[in-house]
């Protein structure tokens, strides 16, 4: 029971950190931390949608960046035509991954082990190219979004407290998603897929409905993410989807510890915090940051929250 | 006629470029079932180190020889050092250790050698133009680069299913636990056969850096391709990875080549310039999420188990 309250303390403070941020910003005049913090908490919701294939369904895929893309692109090209209405942005970003998921996933999911990490991969790379070909909505150059997404006074995208919130609230709504789904029959039935899909099959569930459904949450989730990226960076870009940012958002999941409900928020803490420290230390930051995710990796195993957990019992 | 033939050879020469950094790749895959990002890393500091050694030596084919000699050795530090370490663990921990061992790479070039490209200037004698059909000239550089992957390409089939070694390396691949148990050293041969790939990368690199110039993250987007070649080919297979990379190289060329031309019949001229680029560079994926739909487990899957 220890373990478990060191993890559980540690999870609680770095939660309500990340609640009273604003009043930190608004006391100590630090302006920039709020905007490296929004970026944080987009991503860890990229990185926990991540998390519920990757960690719960055992679904390892190399492609997620696409719905950052797919999400962003729906709100820029959306503005860029004059419709500037969240009501119509949002649910159009999340179509369209889902969309985008059903299609790669059911194609996909035909393979598994690296071919699956593979495909995934290619997918992502062809959506990579199909915005850089949009020349229409900038190519290769990006599109820069002139207008946030606007809710008709509800809530306003420009101030950057009440956009900070709106992710927040975007994140722990997503977690909670995760949270009941992870618990539920489905979410029970997807994991033991996991563990031994033949198995499964044998009991008499059949299998890749089950995989496709919960790859389509995942990637309508990540969805959600890119159109808060998008509106958070002003601008979105083909380079949003390239593979490395899929890397990006893998290391984040295995970092905080795969398969748990908040380590994927703890890694994209830790990375992107890290990434923003050693590059002030020096410009060659990666040159540190890469030795240590191999260190992490070598001695590190099940990331952040499992080293807690060691922690706790040690 | 001139321009297809000359395409086509662009496109073999690509293949058979691409073939030597999939070579690499897929006897670590199959045999260590490491899944190896940092490849693509392997292959630019082979360019990187010609690059120099040409500089200071003054000759292309020693400072070539000497980045081949130093990338061998650099692959077989690494392997000892870090990726050995690595056996037997998860996929994942494969993408994620070598992830960051591309941060590292990209950043070291940055240190050592400045942001700024690098050129590798050819000699005389391999650039001038070669008649190979009556009224076709093609240059020297280019056929040079073809005839010396078919080379490696041969001597590698040779090694692999003609001599001991090989022979040990395909028991390797079948049955670690037993031929570790029939007494072969396995922890030296799994170092031999990484110190290879990566040669075979650096080969690669050092090729093809007098045609591009040498650059940070030059390995990333080839380093896709190869991983594209040896899904489509089947993980752990030389023959397929020999037949897919000709196979990507020649749709890959042919499509940059012949595409444009093709759209413009169909679209309007500035809608195809801009599309044609980014249809091109699709090709390729699109090739491969066709193949695994169709054949999941690659073209020709190594009989492993």
């Amino acid at each position: 029971m220890k373990s478990l309250s060191v993890s559980k303390a540690v999870t609680a403070l770095m939660l309500a950190g990340l609640v009273l941020l604003p009043l930190y910003s608004s006391l100590s005049g630090n302006i920039f931390i709020m905007t490296l913090f929004t970026r944080i908490v987009i991503l860890a919701l990229a990185a926990a949608s991540l998390n519920l294939i990757m960690g719960f369904g055992g679904m390892m895929s190399f492609g997620h960046a696409a719905y950052l893309g797919i999400g962003g692109y729906a709100v820029g090209m959306l503005a860029q035509e004059g419709v500037g209405s969240g009501f119509i942005q949002f649910p159009v970003a999340l179509a369209a991954s889902a969309i985008y998921a059903l299609v790669i996933g059911a194609l996909s999911l035909r393979t598994r082990g690296v071919y699956f990490i593979m495909i995934t991969l290619a997918f992502a790379q062809m959506a990579y190219y199909v915005a850089s070909g949009l020349a229409r909505y900038g190519g290769d150059d990006g599109l820069t979004v002139y207008k946030r997404s606007d809710f008709s006074g509800l809530i306003n995208l420009s101030d950057r407290t009440q956009f900070y919130y709106l992710c927040l609230a975007c994140l722990f709504g997503v977690i909670f998603l995760i949270w009941r789904i992870v618990n539920s029959r489905f979410g029970l039935v997807v994991q033991g897929l996991r563990s031994n899909e033949q198995r499964m099959q044998a009991i008499g569930f059949p299998a890749k409905r089950y995989q496709l459904v919960c790859f389509v949450i995942s990637g309508t989730m990540c969805g959600l993410a890119g159109a808060l990226l998008a509106n958070n960076t002003d601008f979105v870009s083909p380079a949003v989807m390239y593979w490395t940012r899929s890397g990006d958002l893998m290391v984040m999941v295995i970092l905080g510890g795969m398969g748990t409900l908040f380590g994927p928020i703890m890694g994209a803490v830790v990375f992107l915090l890290l990434e923003e420290f050693l590059s002030q230390i020096t410009e060659y930051w990666a040159l540190i940051m890469g030795p240590l995710l191999l260190l992490i990796v070598l001695f590190g195993r099940g990331g952040i929250m499992g080293m807690l957990g060691r922690a706790g019992r040690g | 006629m001139l321009l297809v033939v000359e395409q086509f050879l662009n496109g073999l020469q690509f293949g058979l470029l691409l073939f030597l950094l999939a070579a690499g790749l897929t006897l670590v895959f199959g045999i260590m079932d490491l899944v190896n990002l940092a490849h693509g890393s392997l292959y630019m500091m082979g360019a990187y180190f010609a690059a120099t050694f040409a500089a200071w030596t003054g000759s292309f084919l020693l400072g070539a020889l000497m980045a081949l000699g130093a990338t061998l050795v650099l692959g077989i530090v690494l392997e000892v050092t870090a990726l050995r370490h690595l056996y037997g663990r998860d996929h994942l921990d494969h993408v994620l250790a070598t992830f960051g061992l591309i941060l590292f790479f990209n950043e070291a070039v940055r240190l050592i050698w400045g942001p700024a490209g690098l050129a590798l200037p050819l000699p005389a004698w391999l650039t001038v133009p070669v008649p190979i059909l009556p009224g076709i000239h093609y240059p020297a550089y280019r056929l040079a680069i073809i005839a010396v992957a078919l080379l490696v390409a041969l001597l590698l089939y040779l090694g692999v299913m003609r001599t001991r070694i090989g022979m040990l390396i395909r028991a390797g691949a079948s049955n670690r636990e037993m031929i570790g148990a029939l007494g072969i050293n396995i922890k030296l041969l799994y170092t031999l056969v990484f110190g290879l790939g990566a040669a075979l990368a650096g080969l690669a690199g050092l090729m093809q850096a007098p045609i591009l110039t040498v650059q940070i993250g030059m390995g990333e987007n080839i380093l896709i391709l190869a991983f594209v070649i040896i899904v489509i080919g089947g993980i752990g297979s030389i023959r397929g990875a020999f037949l897919a990379a000709i196979f990507v190289g020649m749709i890959d060329t042919l499509g940059r080549a012949f595409l444009p031309n093709l759209l413009r019949q169909v679209l309007s001229g500035a809608a195809a310039s801009t599309a044609a680029p980014a249809l091109s560079s699709m090709l390729i994926y699109l090739l491969m999420a066709i193949v695994l739909v169709v054949r999941p487990e690659g073209l020709f899957p190594a009989n492993r188990r």
